[in-house]
């Protein structure tokens, strides 16, 4: 009787895997000489490139000093490192050989010419979302980007999840291909940029919290994520910004990559807005209008909090002469001792740049922000907090940008604490982060696997 | 408050949130860190504090107590160059020399770190540091050098 | 010169015991440049014809070379250690005619109080004025030391010889100078001929020699007018307006009071300082007196977009420097080009610092000034002092590569010191001072146009618009801290400095043969931002202009650039640069990989001093626009080389300094205010980007003059830069700098 039980039910193992895999079974699509430049349309080309600039391709399909778009940038996942392969033409190691339609399906189902499964580490899940029309433009400004010969390293990954039969039955859970659907009642401006971000920017990739198999809480969408060790702010309700986010906000951020009364993009972000620059506005403008949208008004009380946020950043006097004077009151809320005290800190090494929404004449310098009016200070985690301050911002090459140096050398750990500690308490409302110890321990462990 | 430059302990009396290059500068008389910025955009203030290259500049006093500080002066004599210092000499890798101390003091924690850089190293690591009289390709070369000097024991290379 | 230089003064020096020379005499002030002459920077010097060098300035030998009985030598120069080496050229050159060991002579640089007065330092003129003068002076002097061995000897010269300071008979018997120098023998003129050495026989001019200044800069002595601690020494800092002309309505010295180790507020008209005892408290109050200053301001500048339109449309005075009255008709098949460069900074590491001390009656000033005499004249205008009661001392600073802030450092320090006298006052400059007041290099405009008959240039046009290049101090009127105080004073009327050197339209006459050629310098006066002298003035953008230009003809008439240029070229000694550095390239072999591309580009600094061809190779990346430099050959001749290592270091540092120009650098402004206030801001060349090589072919010419070196890399760097992104890419931009999103733009998707 067990016996039949168990032969019973390997029988229905069997034929369920004998299903999914008939489910996960993917044909090839047939190889063709790469197209020659000529066959696409110039205007078609360009427009790839603002797409491309708004998917941010470059990133994760780029090498840390590689050529762009050959591949073999490392993404660190909690399950191991996928790499990023190369979406240049070349015939060999490229996508050269690849239709429209396989780069098509690439995009909407997460299957390669070959017929393999990609690992959701490829936002397919948001790529669905991207029009015919648009995936035309992006394969003609792929197809026509210089060739490059370069083999995508072998992902490195725990098994069983290096089967890759696997992410059928990821996808089966969580791929929704139904494309993005407009909403009548809003703007054209607003559809457009919901378009983007639900689509080829997949913000949400980031921007909204993952679940144990790795993908997006539904239920918290865009309410803040996860991105290379570094936190994603909140896009929705949830924001903690001091200053609360408008669209002209936005859109300054974005295509700036600061906006003086918000932030500076750091971490992954710097990226996406270094790409963004490139885009025509009127799409990121859209991405602004959708964005804040989804924020959704500030109430009374935070405009109120933040017009007294404002008003204090612009007067503020901390690196003048009283200096000395601010750090002995401070001191006093701290108990910590002398040498790892936050504020004797802030005062000697960050308020000569981060000194006051408007820079005092003739002795301006840094051009850094008021640290009162970072959403950096108000997240729910010090993780990016401490990782800017160990790591800075380094200066890219002959760009203007800005400059932060460091302090992974100059202070001890528990001197970042300390400086975390105070910064969160003097210029926030919000409630002390009490693991800052710990985050500060494994940032910097981060960066010692691996350095600069 | 006590400082430990160069091996030696200093009694200092200044406000806790000064800058190390200022307490140097102005009060030890030590000239090798130089201010260039102030801000922590050019290391010409660079200074190695326990094994790191830290930019004296924004570094406050109060955080350095207890720690090991060098500067270039620690490094050798004009008498008795060090390894770094004969390297730059021996390959002639100044012009105005004003960023000079601060690129020794980044190579010397490279070195320290990482005795057989490769070019491609030192450039990155040497990234934070400015120079305005485009001494950069004599730079690099120094500091192989000096890789090569502290490699057969810092006997290497004639004294300046 | 371990001690501070400024510990002795004059009086002390002319009475120091044991010499046995005690007359020192400066050139007689009849001799010495007036401002106006000053003014003419970069013009060669007008010259006594028969003295060589500054000797016809100076011409007193003492003035230049002193032996005391100990036989130590000092050697003066008017010139001074800008970071380029020349302390270490001009002890060569004096070495060798003397016949000593370079470590036996001591060099004295620009002192108003003990050197003679040789204008600025600049226009790579250091070897042309006093290397020549100083080599034959020396010559003289060593022909002086001879005659006399020979009465005391009682041997005829010819049976004497010289060597490492000693005068030896072929009877055995010798006498060293030391011991030959009496009285007042040394204080004669210079004769217009000297007894110079046999080029052939030369022992030190030639061999690279290391640098006398680098021991002391690696190992942290005190060597820079920052590093100078004087006695009894306080600290100051000037809070600067926030834009040019911005008036001062207030200022709340309340704040500032209560800053620890204030000693003073010093205002005079809009122009505000403080000072205090320790540096950092220094830095506290000037902060503390930022914040509560309140200034009334004025939109000046132009809107940055519209730049070079604006600046083409401000009225000119029209100079028509080569050709006719009239326009060239140039006729079917004609190529016209236009090219620009913005306003670019000097951008010192170090920012400008001076120290000042008014006592006695006497107010001394340590500045890293390039021109001692011409400030020292500028602030006894500013102080309303006889220039003898004011002496500025060059100390080192960090390297200045033209007129940066350093003048106005040592204005500072006047003005400061003389509103707290008794006490020295050590006041430097924070980065955002040097950045948002130091004069920029102007910015500028040219149009090429011209014809070919097959590979032949027939026809030529050049135009060029610009700024002065030239607003150094004095009259007093040219320090920015003038005019801030009242009653101000204001800068003098921009002139035009004559060719041959020329300012913007320096380089601007083609070096190349053609027969009909017309060059025309549209000189603007009105300055809407700060302009100054930037290392090479126009020869920046002309070489940039005229190179990128014959590049293109080269293309429209299917020719090698290089066999293009040759053809149009007759000067041997150009002809050798240029084939040195295509063959040390390996320019015939050159085989182009994708993605990159390979340019070249040659000019005669001034048209009249050193050659200087360069090739260099790129990789420039389609997607970001990123110009990668990746080997750089450069060949140089600039006359006799007196230190081959020393000017390889020179044009090394040139050619990156250009590419840094060239790639990445404009002044940014908006209509009120500067706003490249730092490195973030006004970002420069680092590590990451220098090319992987650069090899720099020094071609010496024994016996030939000294042409100078320091400026000779900047136009031809930046030209060849740009035929290589041509070479590489298919397009030609034509406006500096080469930043990834013009690249991106102009190479298309
Ligand atoms: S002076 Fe410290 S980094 Fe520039
Ligand atoms: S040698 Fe002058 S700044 Fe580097």
């Amino acid at each position: 009787m067990a016996r039949r039980i168990i032969l019973g039910l390997l029988l229905v193992l069997c034929v369920l895997s004998a299903v999914f895999v008939a489910f996960a079974w993917r044909t090839a699509i047939a190889p063709v000489e790469p197209p020659a430049r000529s066959t696409f349309d110039t205007a078609l080309i360009a427009r790839g490139a603002s797409l491309a600039a708004i998917g941010d391709c470059v990133s994760c399909h780029t090498a840390p000093e590689g050529k762009p778009y050959a591949g073999g940038f490392p993404l660190h996942t909690q399950f191991g490192t996928i790499y990023g392969t190369n979406i240049t033409p070349d015939a060999e190691t490229g996508i050269g050989r690849w239709t429209l339609p396989a780069f098509r399906r690439a995009m909407h189902e997460g299957v390669d010419r070959e017929g393999r499964h990609l690992y959701p580490a490829f936002p397919y899940d948001h790529f669905t979302n991207v029009s015919d029309d648009d995936l035309q433009a992006l394969y003609a400004f792929l197809m026509t980007r210089e060739p490059v010969r370069a083999e995508t390293p072998p992902n490195d990954l725990t098994f069983p999840l290096n089967f890759r039969m696997l992410i059928a039955g990821w996808k089966l859970l969580y791929l929704e291909s139904t494309g993005f659907r407009p909403d009548p009642a809003q703007s054209g401006d607003w559809n457009r940029g919901a378009y983007l971000v639900r689509g080829l920017g997949h913000c949400g990739a980031c921007h909204t919290p993952r679940n144990a198999l790795g993908a997006e809480k539904l239920d918290l969408d865009l309410g803040g994520g996860e991105a290379e060790g570094w936190h994603a702010p909140a896009l929705n309700a949830a924001t903690t910004a001091p200053i609360p986010w408008t669209a002209d906000a936005l859109l300054r951020y974005l295509r700036r990559g600061a906006d003086e009364t918000h932030d500076t993009a750091i971490g992954p972000m710097a990226a996406v807005v270094n790409n963004l620059s490139a885009v025509p506005e009127s799409e990121v403008r859209s991405i602004a209008t959708y964005i804040a949208s989804v924020m959704g008004p500030a109430d009374e009380q935070r405009q109120k909090r933040a017009s007294q946020i404002v008003a204090k950043a612009r007067g503020a006097n901390e690196a003048s002469g009283s200096v000395s004077e601010v750090q002995r009151q401070d001191a006093k809320k701290s108990d910590l001792a002398p040498q790892s005290n936050g504020a004797a800190i802030y005062a000697g090494s960050c308020a000569v740049c981060h000194v006051a929404l408007e820079r005092p004449a003739g002795s301006a310098s840094g051009n850094a922000l008021h640290l009162g009016l970072s959403t950096t200070l108000s997240l729910p985690t010090p993780v990016n907090l401490i990782r800017v301050i160990l790591q800075g911002i380094a200066p890219a090459d002959g760009e203007r940008g800005p400059i932060m140096p460091g302090y992974a050398g100059a202070f001890t750990d528990a001197q970042v604490g300390a400086l975390v500690s105070y910064l969160r308490a003097t210029y926030t409302d919000r409630p002390e982060w009490t693991d800052v110890d710990r985050q500060v321990r494994k940032a910097r462990q981060s960066f010692a696997e691996a350095p600069e | 408050m006590n400082l430990d430059i160069n091996g030696k302990t200093f009694q200092i009396d200044a406000d806790p949130t000064t800058p190390l290059l200022y307490i140097l500068r102005d009060q030890l008389q030590l000239n090798g860190a130089k201010f260039g910025c102030g801000l922590g955009q050019c290391g010409a203030c660079t200074v190695i504090v326990d094994k790191q290259p830290v930019f004296s500049c924004i570094t406050p006093v109060s955080a350095l107590q207890g720690r090991k500080i060098r500067t270039i002066e620690g490094l050798g004599t004009l008498e008795n160059p060090g390894p770094v210092q004969r390297a730059f000499i021996e390959e002639q890798a100044a012009q105005c020399g004003y960023c000079i101390p601060g690129m020794m003091m980044r190579a010397q924690a490279l070195l320290e770190q990482n005795p057989a850089p490769s070019k491609s190293d030192i450039r990155r690591y040497m990234n934070a540091n400015l120079c305005r009289c485009g001494t950069h390709m004599r730079i690099l070369r120094a500091v192989e050098r000096a890789a090569a000097f502290v490699k057969d024991g810092g006997k290497g290379g004639t004294a300046g | 010169m371990s001690a501070a230089p400024g510990s002795l003064t004059r009086r002390e020096f002319l009475t120091r015991g044991g010499a046995l020379i005690v007359s020192f005499s400066l050139a007689p002030r009849i001799l010495a440049a007036s401002p106006q002459e000053a003014q003419n920077i970069g013009k060669e010097p007008v010259k006594e014809p028969a003295l060589p060098g500054s000797l016809s300035k100076a011409p007193l030998l003492d003035s230049w070379i002193r032996i005391d009985a100990d036989g130590t030598i000092t050697v003066f120069t008017g010139k001074a250690e800008l970071g380029q080496g020349i302390k270490t050229a001009l002890i060569q050159v004096a070495a060798e005619e003397l016949v000593v060991e370079p470590r036996s002579i001591n060099l004295v640089t620009a002192d108003t109080g003990r050197t003679p007065n040789e204008g600025y330092t600049a226009g790579s003129q250091s070897m042309q004025d006093s290397a020549t003068a100083i080599m034959h002076a020396a010559a003289q002097v060593r022909a002086i030391l001879v005659a006399l061995a020979s009465q005391r000897l009682n041997l005829p010269a010819e049976q004497l010889t010289v060597h490492l300071g000693v005068i030896r008979g072929n009877d055995g018997r010798s006498i060293t100078y030391g011991q030959l120098v009496t009285g007042e023998t040394l204080h004669v003129r210079a004769n217009p001929q000297s007894p110079l050495r046999d080029p052939k026989t030369r022992g030190v001019i030639g061999k690279s020699m290391q640098r006398v200044d680098i021991p002391a800069k690696v190992t942290g002595r005190a060597i820079y007018v920052q590093d100078l601690r004087l006695p009894d020494m306080v600290h100051a800092r000037v809070v600067r307006p926030p834009s040019y002309g911005a008036r001062l309505i207030s200022i709340d010295s309340a704040r500032v009071q209560k800053v620890p180790g204030l000693l003073r507020i010093v205002r005079n008209g809009s122009y505000i300082a403080v000072v205090a005892e320790r540096e950092y408290q220094a830095i506290q109050a000037m902060r503390a007196l930022a914040q509560g200053a309140k200034w009334e301001e004025r939109a000046t500048l132009p809107q940055p977009a519209d730049l070079y339109n604006y600046f083409q449309k401000l009225p000119t005075q029209d100079y028509i420097d080569l050709g006719g009255a009239a326009d060239i008709a140039l006729g079917p098949g004609s190529i016209t080009s236009t090219y620009r460069r913005p306003y670019q900074m000097h951008g010192s590491i170090g920012p400008s610092c001076a120290v000042g001390l008014s006592k006695d009656g006497i107010v001394t000033i340590w500045s890293h000034t390039q021109g001692v005499y011409p400030l020292r004249d500028a602030l006894a205008e500013l102080l309303k002092a006889p220039p003898d009661r004011v002496r500025v001392i060059h100390m080192e600073g960090s390297g200045c590569y033209g007129h940066n802030g350093a003048d106005d450092a040592g204005a500072d320090a006047a003005l400061i010191a003389t509103a707290f006298p008794g006490r020295p006052v050590r006041v430097q400059w924070m980065r955002e001072d040097e950045h948002a007041w130091e004069p920029y290099g102007s910015v500028m405009v040219s149009t090429a146009r011209a014809r070919l008959d097959g590979s032949n240039i027939t026809e030529w046009q050049y135009e060029v618009w610009s700024n002065t290049h030239n607003n150094r101090p004095a009259p007093a009127g040219q320090l920015s801290p003038a005019w801030a105080i009242e009653p101000p004073f204001t800068p003098s009327a921009p002139k035009p400095a004559p060719l041959p050197a020329g300012g913007g339209n320096r380089n601007a006459l083609p070096i190349y043969k053609f027969p009909n050629a017309r060059v025309v310098h549209h000189f603007v006066p009105g300055m809407p931002l700060r302009v100054s002298a930037l290392r090479a003035l126009g020869a920046y953008h002309n070489v940039f202009s005229i190179e990128s230009f014959i590049d293109e003809l080269a293309a429209a008439a299917r020719a090698d650039p290089i066999d293009f240029r040759l053809r149009h070229l007759d000067d041997a000694r150009a002809r050798d640069v240029i084939s040195t550095a295509a063959e040390r390239f390996g320019w015939s072999q050159y085989r182009r990989q994708r993605g990159r591309g390979r340019g070249f580009a040659f000019a005669r600094y001034k048209n009249y001093a050193a050659y200087c061809a360069v090739v260099l190779e790129v990789e420039v990346d389609r997607e970001s626009g990123s110009i990668r430099p990746l080997r750089v050959v450069a060949a140089i001749d600039s006359g006799e080389a007196v230190n081959p290592d020393g000017m390889r270091n020179q044009t090394e540092g040139g050619i990156i300094q250009s590419l840094s120009w060239s790639l990445y650098e404009a002044v940014t402004f908006d209509t009120t205010r500067i706003t490249s206030r730092d490195w973030s801001t006004y970002p420069i060349m680092r590590f990451s980007n220098v090319p992987e090589t650069i090899d720099v072919h020094v071609i010496t010419r024994p016996g030939m003059p000294f042409l100078g070196t320091g400026e000779a890399a900047q136009g031809p760097t930046a030209a060849a830069l740009a035929n290589a992104v041509a070479d590489a890419t298919g397009v030609r931009i034509r406006e500096l700098p080469f930043t990834r999103s013009r690249v991106k733009a102009a190479v298309g998707l």
